[in-house]
């Protein structure tokens, strides 16, 4: 089947079958920032913004995207790249793996709780695993670019 | 991926029950329903999301919640968070993470009636129903108890203020209120027993889920209390424990890979005399 | 200008944290044919006969392959230096298939969809065999998971296939039985781990294609390239010079990606078809159809006097390898040599070992190698011993461990003339200070909470090692350019770590410029020179110590008059194994009513010795701590009773996730490694092994159970608590035989 949807605030026409995922069809579409690492939903790293929305897109059918706006960790603006920096710095890019699907749904934690504490934090985002870092060196991150941030208007 | 001939999104749910209808396989897609439908061989998949039935109303004797509503709603929403002590959204908070709420909607957690749903565990004991869009509304208990139904699942309602209207009503003497907990090994898992219970107008109701059968009510044991309030005498502590190990005693478990009957059988004690504790005290 | 100890960032970490397209699967473009593997059902079974027919007739299938279609060659899948410990008990298609999941055949296909329609046209026969799923019961079984006559090994290492057994190992010094004469207590149990899963981000996957001249490149996630280049010469019966390995980004390893994993079947396929091909494993295949760490039982006896001197230890650890032998023999080694020396005062220490095969997924390399195992049980019986002398435990240790300086024959280096000494350790500071960061004397052994909370603390200690001494190497090329900016070609593979960034540091402070004049070449088995991988801990250790021989070299040759560019180059093996040490402190709270745990507070004392990068260090030990905690807490492999894993997927296998993890405090205490790049020493695995026996010991000093048996579950501290209750023992241990009792029951 085909659709028109929006992906960073393009218009895309997409082609895929009817049981396509939209991360597989994402991928292939030439949005490799979109992550994939488990089939359950369970990991987090797909995660995508659809119509602001943190969604897992392993867990979306590409159908789904008809006439919505989707947004990978390419569309989301500075606000991501500032993030990534803290990540950095704390030495809590490691992999980077699930970097992508953990800025996405941050950002968007910050959209709906103005001065989150680190227990909304963790609970927000406890369906973001990672692996390597044991999740303190990216809570200090976080903390480290809410601090930064804090006076920047947003959605 | 997905093992699926056909998508639709229809704009009716008469539409969507027409094409429901014609094939034993065409299913309807919810949220996640992606996840559980993995090896099946599907015709055409029914999407929902055309429906505007993504809503909470507030009814003057019941919350209606469309059955396209994210469970991350349950949550978030000011109606919800002002009822039932918010034993919604606190039943839904622990499910992988919010993204994953995102995705997942309410109709699919009940139209399952998956042994492990938090959800369903909270919304029997708030003695919810459901309407299908043949069979019209039935009691969430009624619904779970039944053979399998062939209908869609339009929404979920939950009453709420009996005693509006009720003239020379003697003030209650245990206050309302509910409470939600579920035993968990790790955050974000499934749960390996679950408890909701609701003291509504002084009438309880227990609820237990996981066992790892779907959730049921502890009637012995609620009959117990409510027998004690009805005769207008406040529960004491020494109730609470014996109610508790009715409810232990009268409710059937089974063993999983997340644990053995009698490990469930010993928490569903523990986990209720807490949770009457909660409510009662 | 000096970079050691800085916090330098990572030099890939922009581009990794924001979305950039550097990992193996993001290079895969339509024309790859997309390859889909055919697993056995079965635990145990011969392929009768395979018809493929039908399925290579399927429009879109390029190629299937079946047994018939390999080279009959058998080799090992292990990352190890040639020629390898390791039986060579595979071939890249088997007759055979030895755990459910096994591969069966291979189909490449334009899409997935087609691959799979395919797979349903296979007509497959197998004579379904009795599998062995049980170590305890492999080696008197009579069935025989590598029956073929074929199997082979460089040397002796105690493999006989006939008893399924894929080696044995033996160490130790001293008089045994004397030695426990003359002691006073003694604590003999067992204890037992679970086959943890690596569960790292990124699942296995690789790319590979003929390149313009014809040439075979795979290009992988993995931390071994040059010997995935050797060992698919010889599974393909290729010549080495005609293969080229690209290793990208890598999302995790762990030790997972030091075992080859889809190389070969995508190599092959290359191979027959001419085209480009793509195998990428799900988290399912990733779970169940890769590789686990070794599943143990360790028997262990410890004694001491009355006055809690160690005089012997003895143990025994029955490992199982799964369906094939890679890392079975090493894995099995190494947990003997990297235990035992921690306590040098003993007289009499002894470890002895056997690993089976049985008709599960094959176990590998995971982080600790063995020693996480060993170390559980040594650790839990230490603590038990403590307790039956009555002496605190941080007490009993620091009476007994080994001191920088001590000389122990069983420590990496040791020969028949000489043990090795102990050139740097500061373990007995990592003790006192851990126990005053968890406040040791304030809560040891427990607290009661009220209502039916308690909390208790419990500590354990590690050492690991830093390579493999005499066996692995490292080469290290670094060039002046015209410019006068420098090129730093080294083999090591960076797979998330920052051994990249570490090397970079070494490199520039050596030289003394910017960390910017320095570009960091890597990832090429054509542009870099050789280097074992990054395993076995030996990156900043074997590797940093070639680049600093580089960088000698360097500016020896800068010292004559020549034009620039001018190369300087470094090669290191060691005959050490520096091991790095820790001290690992637990503070639980248990409900005991329901069996509840909270790991409230992780206190990780480090001796690395000199660290390098300050950020990357403390990152790795809390990752390593919260896998440990994986370990200890939630992380369990099921399978049915017909062999069929029933953890594959992250809703049934738990990781931690964030909200599972409380306090963490990291505390380096410095040691200087004299013959360390800096004085550096490894931290890449040492770090996963405290937090099992240190949780245990917290529980059972808050219940007074003592569960030998990992994970460790509520439901099983919850029915001891109850049986303790009911019998009214103040103190009741419950062995893993009586749980696996209970849990058939």
């Amino acid at each position: 089947m085909i659709i028109k949807t929006v992906i960073n605030g393009k218009t895309r026409t997409l082609e895929f079958e009817p049981g396509e995922s939209l991360v597989s069809v994402l991928r292939r579409n030439g949005h490799t920032e979109v992550r994939s690492g488990c089939d359950t939903g369970s990991c987090g790293l797909c995660t995508v913004w659809i119509n602001g929305k943190p969604t897992l897109s392993c867990a979306t059918l590409a159908a789904r995207a008809e006439n919505a706006e989707i947004t990978t960790i390419k569309g989301i603006g500075p606000e991501g790249e500032s993030l990534a920096k803290h990540l950095v710095a704390e030495g809590a890019d490691q992999c980077g793996f699930c970097s992508p699907g953990f800025i996405m749904t941050v950002i968007a934690l910050r959209a709906e709780i103005k001065n989150p504490t680190e227990d909304q934090i963790k609970h927000y985002l406890a369906g973001n695993l990672c692996r390597c870092t044991g999740y303190a060196g990216q809570t200090r991150a976080i903390m480290n670019w809410l601090k930064e941030t804090s006076h920047e208007i947003h959605r | 991926m997905l093992n699926m001939k056909k998508y639709e999104a229809p704009t009716s749910l008469r539409e969507a029950w027409t094409i429901y209808s014609t094939s034993p396989s065409n299913v309807i897609l919810g949220g996640c329903s992606f996840l559980r439908l993995g090896k099946k061989n599907i015709g055409t998949g029914i999407d929902l999301c055309n429906l505007e039935l993504d809503y909470i109303k507030e009814h003057n004797n019941y919350i209606e919640i469309g059955a396209m509503t994210r469970l991350r709603t349950l949550e978030t929403d000011p109606i919800l968070q002002g009822v039932f002590d918010g034993i919604l959204g606190a039943s839904v908070s622990s499910i992988v993470g919010v993204s994953f709420r995102n995705t997942a909607t309410i109709g699919g957690s009940v139209y399952g009636k998956y042994g492990f749903s938090d959800l369903v565990t909270a919304l029997l004991a708030l003695n919810a129903e459901i309407e299908l869009y043949k069979g019209g509304v039935i009691a969430l208990r009624t619904y779970l108890n039944a053979p399998p139904m062939w209908d869609i699942l339009v929404s979920v309602r939950i009453p709420t203020g009996k005693t509006q209207g009720k003239i020379d009503a003697k003030p209650n003497k245990h206050p309302d209120k509910s409470h939600y907990t579920a035993f968990r090994h790790s955050a974000g898992d499934f749960p390996v027993l679950t408890l909701a219970i609701s003291n509504q107008d002084e009438e309880i109701c227990i609820a237990v889920g996981a066992r790892p059968m779907r959730a049921t009510c502890a009637l012995k044991a609620m009959q117990y209390l409510n027998e004690i309030i009805q005769k207008n005498e406040v529960i004491s502590a020494h109730e609470i424990e014996k109610a508790a190990q009715i409810a232990s005693d009268e409710l059937v478990f089974g063993s999983n890979m997340r644990g053995r009957a009698e490990y469930r059988k010993h928490l569903c004690r523990v986990l209720v005399e807490r949770g009457l504790s909660e409510v009662l005290v | 200008m000096k970079f050691i100890g800085k916090s330098v960032e990572k030099i890939d970490g922009m581009a990794i944290t924001t979305g950039e397209a550097v990992y193996t699967d993001d290079q895969c473009t339509e024309s790859y044919l997309y390859v889909h593997i055919v697993r056995s059902p079965h635990a145990f079974a011969k392929i009768e006969s395979i018809n493929v027919d039908k399925a290579l007739s399927f429009r879109g299938v390029e190629s299937v392959l079946t047994y018939h279609d390999v080279p009959n060659v058998r080799f090992t899948v292990a990352g190890q230096s040639y020629p390898e410990p390791s039986p060579y008990d595979r071939k890249i298609l088997d007759e055979y298939v030895r755990y459910v999941g096994d591969p069966v055949a291979i189909i490449a296909a334009d899409s997935e969809a087609t691959a799979k329609k395919a797979e349903k046209l296979l007509r497959i026969d197998y004579d379904v065999l009795t599998p062995v799923l049980d170590p305890k019961e492999a080696e008197m079984s009579d069935s025989k998971v590598h029956p073929e006559s074929d199997l082979s090994v460089h040397f002796d290492f105690g493999c006989d296939p006939s008893k399924n057994l894929a080696g044995t190992y033996e160490v130790g010094y001293g008089k045994m039985d004397e030695a426990f004469e003359s002691c006073d207590v003694i604590v003999e149990n067992e204890y037992s781990s679970q086959a943890q899963a690596h569960a790292m981000m990124e699942t296995y996957r690789s790319l590979s294609y003929l390149d313009a001249e014809g040439k075979l490149t795979i290009v992988s996630a993995t931390q071994i390239p040059f010997h995935v280049r050797r060992i698919a010469a010889q599974a393909l019966e290729m010549k080495e010079e005609n293969i080229r390995v690209l290793k990208p980004r890598i999302g995790g390893g762990f030790g997972g990606k030091q075992t080859i994993a889809t190389e070969l079947i995508g190599a092959l396929v290359t191979m027959k078809t001419g085209k480009p091909a793509r195998v990428v494993y799900n988290r399912k295949e990733t779970f169940s159809t890769s590789s686990s760490r070794h599943a143990m039982h360790v028997n262990i006896k410890i004694g001491a006097t009355t006055d809690g001197v160690i005089k012997a230890i003895d143990m025994q650890a029955l490992s199982d390898t799964g369906a094939y032998g890679e890392h079975g023999w090493t894995v099995l080694m190494v947990a003997g040599h990297k235990s035992l020396p921690l306590y040098n005062q003993a007289v009499a220490a002894r470890y002895r070992g056997k690993v089976v095969y049985t008709n599960k997924m094959p176990a590998g390399a995971l982080r600790g190698y063995g020693v996480t195992q060993a170390i559980f049980a040594m650790e839990s019986a230490l603590n038990e011993l403590a307790d039956k002398l009555g002496i605190d435990p941080a007490e009993l240790r620091l009476k007994n461990i080994i001191r920088e300086g001590d000389h122990n024959p069983i420590l990496e280096g040791s020969n028949e003339d000489a043990a090795a000494m102990l050139q740097s350790c500061t373990l007995n500071r990592c003790i006192e200070k851990g126990r005053e960061l968890i406040g040791w004397n304030e809560k040891f052994p427990r607290q009661e909470m009220g209502g039916s909370k308690v909390r208790g603390v419990g500590m354990a200690i590690t050492m690991q090692g830093s390579g493999i001494a005499e066996i692995d190497s490292a080469t290290a090329e670094i060039v002046k350019n015209s410019d006068k900016s420098y090129t730093l070609k080294i083999g090591a593979t960076d797979m998330g770590t920052g051994c990249d960034t570490i090397l970079l540091q070494m490199a520039a402070d050596a030289l003394e410029v910017p960390l910017n004049q320095i570009e960091v070449v890597t990832g090429d088995t054509d542009n870099m020179p050789y280097d074992t991988g990054s395993y076995a801990s030996s990156t900043t250790y074997v590797t940093g110590n070639a680049v600093l021989r580089a960088v000698k070299d360097l500016k020896m040759k800068l010292k004559e008059d020549v034009l620039l560019p001018v190369m300087g180059s470094g090669t290191f093996s060691g005959n050490t194994s520096p091991p790095p040490f820790i001290a690992g402190f637990a503070e639980v709270e248990v409900d005991t009513l329901t069996g509840q745990i909270a790991l409230l507070n992780y206190v990780a004392a480090v001796d690395c010795g000199t660290v390098i990068n300050t950020n990357l260090a403390r990152i790795q030990v809390e990752g390593g701590l919260v896998q440990g905690i994986g370990m200890a807490l939630y992380e369990d492999v099921q399978y049915t009773s017909k062999g069929r894993m029933m953890t594959d997927t992250f809703m049934q296998y738990k990781v931690p996730t964030r909200r599972d993890i409380n306090d963490l405090q990291i505390e380096f205490v410095p040691s200087y490694e004299p013959t360390g790049p800096a004085g550096a020493k490894s931290i890449g695995e040492v770090v996963i092994n405290t937090p099992p026996p240190a949780i245990a010991h917290a529980i059972a000093n808050a219940t007074g159970v003592h569960l030998r048996s990992l994970p460790i579950k509520p439901e099983d501290l919850c029915m001891a608590i109850r049986h303790n209750n009911a019998q009214n023992n103040s103190r009741v241990t419950l062995i893993p035989d009586l749980i696996h009792e209970i849990r058939m029951s």
